[in-house]
């Protein structure tokens, strides 16, 4: 049974963001909480934490691109981008979405995971773009409506993401299937496993994007207002 | 040859900026906090790598209680007005798009001109980090290309950046810190102990439903863990490979590529990825910071389904 204390991490975890408590503080004192009921002692956690923390700085180098982002922002670029969506006549807010989606899924098919992301293209470009092209179509939104659409701006970035970059032999996470299988010995090339990846990029591209055309169906048909 | 040391003394530059500019930032009762947190990061970024495990675990604690106690502000500082933008929009024109291209364009072409060309021979950038140098790379570009053509004031760039940092806060390390749980789950064996209970509830002789926990196993874990990488090896040890592949003939190839973007449907589910689900929400400054989780779910779940009838048809 005490094999089973190393799990009241998970447990402080899920409570944790449940009760919106500080998600850093959540997030330490699972740490710890796992550390010691896994036998390490104080010192060992903290210094594991510390190391796994000190490794993982890659992730966070990304915030370099906000003063460009932010300098871009003070000369009108969200403006700019919105009013570039209001004089394309075609443009809705399903489409432009979609072939962010398409555009997203490719670059990353091709290693490019880097090219786009939430900071640099979602909040300066995609986002302030939608927004305006679902305006364009539904009129003024509401709130929640408004929220709905940059939400949903952000999660096709993600899903553009995620179901494009396991296409690339070389990403990460071909190569720990990779390595995990040949542990085991079975021994598998990376093109392999990447052509793989296809069949649920299709999916994902047909499931998300006709969620994506839909949406824009439905926003203006909730309150039955505007774009008549 | 430039290394990712290269990219966090960039940062630590940043930060260092930003936490200065922040103690100076009178308008803002929290200033002192703010700077303290940011200063932490940049020390992190410049001297985390000579730093003890310890020392840096530390560190991580500090800039946790700065953020547990409330201490981190949001400071404002003074930028342009929403008429002023609507008015330099329309005086700068469509041209404010190149600048932000730099950015993508010079990771893009600069990533394909080096795997693909000889210019990758000379070994010039560490190939592990090759797209992230160049995004680097982009934004000091970007950054020249604005200040001589916008001619901000000299402030204007940290001032700026600053100001969307702290519009993101403590959501900013975040991501950093569930990675670092992560190793500390590792460590303990928290993996191998949900394996096992993931391993335990295999009936026998139906493929289907192996094929249903197995997916259903990647996507839970990597709920919990905010990480398919996490998940994959655990899972892959439990069901994977001694029951799909070895018990029941599965191609490995497909079980191992589709099983790990079943878990990607996971990361999809969970705020405990949070670079990709909660920091985007304090960047777009939703007001729920699950509003991207909630647009993603109804993509995620009928995506499961897909994976799990994909390997059932295509690996047996």
């Amino acid at each position: 049974m005490s094999e089973y204390l190393v799990l009241s991490g998970v447990l402080i975890v899920i409570v944790g963001f449940a009760l919106r408590l500080n998600p850093l503080l959540v997030v330490t004192l699972a740490a710890l909480a796992t550390g010691l009921l896994g036998g390490l002692d104080f010192v060992a956690v903290i210094s594991a934490f510390g190391a796994a923390f000190n490794d993982n700085r890659y992730i966070s180098v990304v915030w370099i691109v906000l003063p460009v982002i932010g300098l871009l922002e003070r000369y009108g670029l969200q403006q700019r981008a919105r009013s570039l969506i209001e004089q394309i006549r075609s443009a809705t807010m399903g489409r432009l979405l979609l072939l962010y989606l398409l555009f997203r899924q490719i670059t990353a098919a091709l290693g490019l995971t880097s090219v786009a992301g939430h900071a640099q293209t979602v909040r300066p470009l995609v986002a302030p773009m939608a927004e305006a092209a679902a305006e364009k179509t539904h009129g003024e939104l509401e709130e929640d409506e408004r929220e709905q659409v940059l939400g949903m701006s952000a999660a096709t970035d993600n899903i553009g993401l995620f179901f494009g970059e396991d296409i690339f032999v070389a990403i990460a996470s071909i190569l720990l299937i990779q390595g995990v299988f040949q542990s085991y010995g079975y021994e598998l090339t990376p093109l392999q496993l990447s052509v793989w990846a296809i069949p649920t990029a299709i999916c994902a591209f047909i499931i998300h994007g006709s969620r994506l055309l839909w949406f824009d169906k439905r926003l203006g048909r909730s309150s039955g207002r505007a774009g008549q | 040859m430039i290394t990712l040391d290269w990219l966090y003394i960039l940062a630590g530059i940043a930060f260092s900026l930003f936490s200065l500019l922040s103690a100076l930032d009178q308008a803002n009762g929290k200033r002192f906090g703010n700077a303290a947190f940011w200063g932490l990061l940049a020390i992190s970024f410049f001297f985390g790598g000579m730093l003890s495990d310890f020392a840096n675990g530390i560190l991580v604690l500090v800039l946790v209680g700065i953020a547990g106690i409330g201490w981190l502000g949001r400071s404002d500082p003074p930028t342009t007005s929403l008429e002023e933008r609507l008015g330099l929009s329309e005086k700068f024109g469509n041209r404010l798009f190149l600048p932000a291209l730099i950015i993508p364009i010079t990771a893009f072409a600069g990533t394909i001109l080096y795997n693909y060309t000889p210019i990758g021979d000379s070994g010039v950038f560490e190939t592990r980090w090759v797209t992230l140098i160049l995004l680097g790379l982009g934004v000091l570009i970007a950054l020249i290309v604005c200040v001589a053509w916008l001619r901000p004031p000299l402030l204007a760039p940290i001032e700026e950046g600053r100001r969307l940092m702290d519009s993101i806060g403590w959501a900013a390390v975040l991501p950093q810190m569930l990675a670092a749980l992560g190793a500390v789950f590792a460590l303990a064996g928290v993996g191998d102990v949900i394996g096992g209970i993931a391993g335990g509830v295999i009936p026998d002789g139906n493929v289907f439903v192996a094929v249903l926990i197995f997916c259903l196993g990647m996507a839970l874990f990597t709920m919990i863990m905010g990480n398919a990488f996490a998940a994959f090896p655990v899972m892959a040890a439990a069901i994977g490979i001694p029951f799909l592949v070895i018990e029941y003939g599965g191609n490995p190839a497909i079980i191992g590529a589709i099983g790990m973007l079943a878990g990607f449907c996971g990361t999809l589910m969970t705020p405990m990825a949070a670079n990709f689900n909660i920091v985007p929400a304090a960047l777009l400054e939703l007001k729920s910071q699950y509003g991207v989780i909630r647009m993603q779910v109804a993509t995620a779940i009928p995506l499961l389904a897909c994976n799990i009838l994909l390997i059932y048809f295509l690996a047996f």
